[in-house]
């Protein structure tokens, strides 16, 4: 069986996630990300020893094209998605801090 | 009598066009029409196009007039699952977070569809980025189903499926990681096609689970499935996944006879719990297709009950990388609430996904994370690996496998809803083509209680053309199709 996860638990994995939970879904998460760990769990009684993984279905590897420079959406699109731009550059806050 | 596009297929209203019977400015009209009346009920579209499809439909008639060759698809209305990107029209994933997102590009099925002259009439609602099995993690509200209002459509491309079905469109475009266009096909009397991985490109689908998404293909009989397949197919260099093999020429496998044919009953599937009503269908499709010359015999693949649990393992943990690109910074929803960058990062993301995005970004964070890695996602890779050697090797003893869509029909809104495991639980007939990158269709077989039950056909990889030969020789036996919802 898998463990229950603590509040403590899901919490850091919301930090981790960048993910800002009320207190109220902590609680849910708790329980549910718990069922969910322990309806997964059953995994661990498959024996795969000598098996490799499976990282790509249809047996395609390094797929590879000439490296050439190609036109790219219009820029100016782009930048006007970002909810904060000005001078068709992207604004964000201040990454470093300040000396504070 | 006014034009119903409700009883029009792609290839009857290509005749209609072509023979002048109706123009295609009429076939757009009746289809908002029908949208105006009935989708205030049903919700199966987040956006609509009108604006757009009227003067391409008139483009139509000039070119028709003129005598100009059409498209495969010329004139042709289609719905376009909301996380699939259309260049400046509305992309929501029918999440909060991208509610004001118009792409600045086009997904290359949506190109290749409008190449081919197709009309899109609108966006479908879904789950939140596909992430369930009934519509009911959209932002924006369930959607439900034209044969019985109370009930979910199925998911996560619910929208679609229910669209298609009402007739407010001749066929439409889903997506397919876990079930998501078989399942509702199977709901609402419809074609599913889950392509095998990398038939046709992810470019421009709003990324899930890169190593099992695939766009799908709603249409109301094997042959309008087999144009869309002919038209969406193909490499793509904007996704590497693709396969080099060209699209197929499917005309030509329609005809194929089913006689000599073995389908494989694999003996798992139907000792989970089917409702006797669904049983009797699958039993009558059975019968049919061996009256058309098939014979079936019963094989076992036993680890196929461990896809659930690894699909369950290797999506969230694959959706948590997705989805870390939304920052709140370069697209999307942004907090007007956050002091500082990482505010802007957690507040954004946490008011600004569902809960079922969070449960999974949760669990694949936590799955992923140094000291779980291993025994979550690498066991589940390896799982994964024994149960497509099983499938691959199946069919050196059989042409196709035969299994139900879903264990029951159409759920009820509402029904489980709270219970995210028995949610999950819902795609247990979907993952085995999934994990194996097989293609999959869902065919409709006939009715329970006035609800449609579908039966699924699997085929090895790039074998679509065998489906859609087996099920356009048992629709041809049958009259399953050719039934509409009562609206």
């Amino acid at each position: 069986m898998a463990q229950k996860l603590t509040k403590q638990e899901v919490k850091k994995i919301a930090d981790l996630a960048r993910v800002a939970l009320t207190d109220q879904e902590i609680e849910k998460f708790s329980n549910e990300l718990s069922d969910i760990l322990e309806y997964v769990h059953q995994l661990q009684e498959v024996d795969t020893a000598s098996v490799r993984a499976t990282n790509q279905v249809t047996g395609l590897s390094n797929v590879l094209r000439d490296d050439v420079v190609d036109a790219c959406s219009d820029p100016e699109k782009l930048i006007a998605l970002a909810p904060e731009h000005e001078d068709n550059l992207v604004k964000v806050k201040e990454v470093f801090d300040n000396g504070s | 009598m006014p034009l119903n596009p409700q009883q029009l297929t792609i290839a009857s209203a290509r005749n209609g066009l072509q023979q002048k019977k109706f123009t295609c400015i009429e076939l757009i009209q009746s289809v908002y029409e029908r949208i105006r009346a009935h989708d205030g009920a049903i919700h199966s579209f987040l956006t609509l196009t009108e604006q757009d499809a009227l003067p391409q439909a008139e483009e139509v008639d000039r070119k028709i007039a003129r005598g100009e060759p059409l498209g495969a698809l010329e004139g042709i209305p289609i719905a376009v699952k909301d996380v699939i990107c259309t260049k400046g029209i509305r992309t929501t994933a029918s999440s909060k977070i991208l509610e004001e997102y118009y792409p600045p590009y086009d997904a290359t099925v949506v190109s290749k569809l409008k190449e081919a002259g197709a009309i899109i009439v609108g966006k479908t609602n879904c789950d939140e980025f596909a992430h369930g099995a009934s519509t009911e993690n959209s932002a924006y509200g369930p959607s439900h189903n034209p044969w019985d209002m109370e009930r979910s459509p199925g998911g996560s491309s619910g929208g679609s499926a229910a669209a298609l079905s009402a007739g407010f469109c001749l066929a439409a475009l889903g997506t397919d990681t876990g079930g998501s266009t078989r399942q509702p096909g199977g709901w609402c009397n419809l074609y599913g096609l889950r392509p095998t991985y990398g038939r046709i490109s992810r470019y421009g689908l709003i990324s899930m689970t890169s190593s099992t998404d695939t766009p799908g293909l709603f249409a109301k009989t094997a042959e309008d499935t087999t144009l869309l397949l002919s038209v969406l197919a193909g490499e793509d260099p904007h996704d590497a996944t693709t396969l080099p093999s060209a699209a197929p020429d499917q005309d030509a496998h329609l005809g194929q006879s089913i006689s000599g044919m073995t389908f494989g009953l694999p003996e798992e599937f139907f000792e989970s719990d089917v409702e006797p009503s669904t049983m009797q269908v699958m039993d009558s499709a059975i019968e049919q297709l061996k009256s058309l010359g098939a014979t079936f015999k019963k094989v076992s693949l036993p680890h196929t009950r461990y896809c659930v649990p690894v699909y369950y393992v290797l999506t969230p943990s694959e959706v948590s990388s997705n989805l870390g690109r939304f920052d709140g910074i370069r697209y999307g929803y942004s907090s007007k609430e956050a002091d500082s960058l990482l505010e802007v990062y957690t507040r954004s993301r946490g008011e600004g996904f569902g809960p079922e995005a969070k449960r999974r970004i949760m669990i694949g964070t936590y799955a992923l994370s140094s000291g779980y890695y291993d025994a979550y996602y690498k066991q589940a890779q390896k799982v994964r690996t024994i149960i497509a050697d099983e499938v691959n090797a199946i069919f050196h003893d059989v042409d196709a496998l035969l299994t139900p869509v879903s264990p029951h029909t159409a759920i009820k809104l509402g029904e489980k809803v709270d219970d995210p495991v028995a949610m999950y639980q819902e795609d247990v007939f979907m993952d085995t083509s999934v994990l194996s990158g097989i293609p999959a269709l869902s065919v409709p077989a006939g009715f329970a209680d006035g609800l449609p039950v579908g039966i699924q056909l699997m085929a090895p990889q790039l074998e679509e053309a065998r489906l859609l030969s087996i099920a356009h020789q048992y629709e041809q036996a049958t009259e399953w199709t050719r039934r509409e919802p009562k609206m």
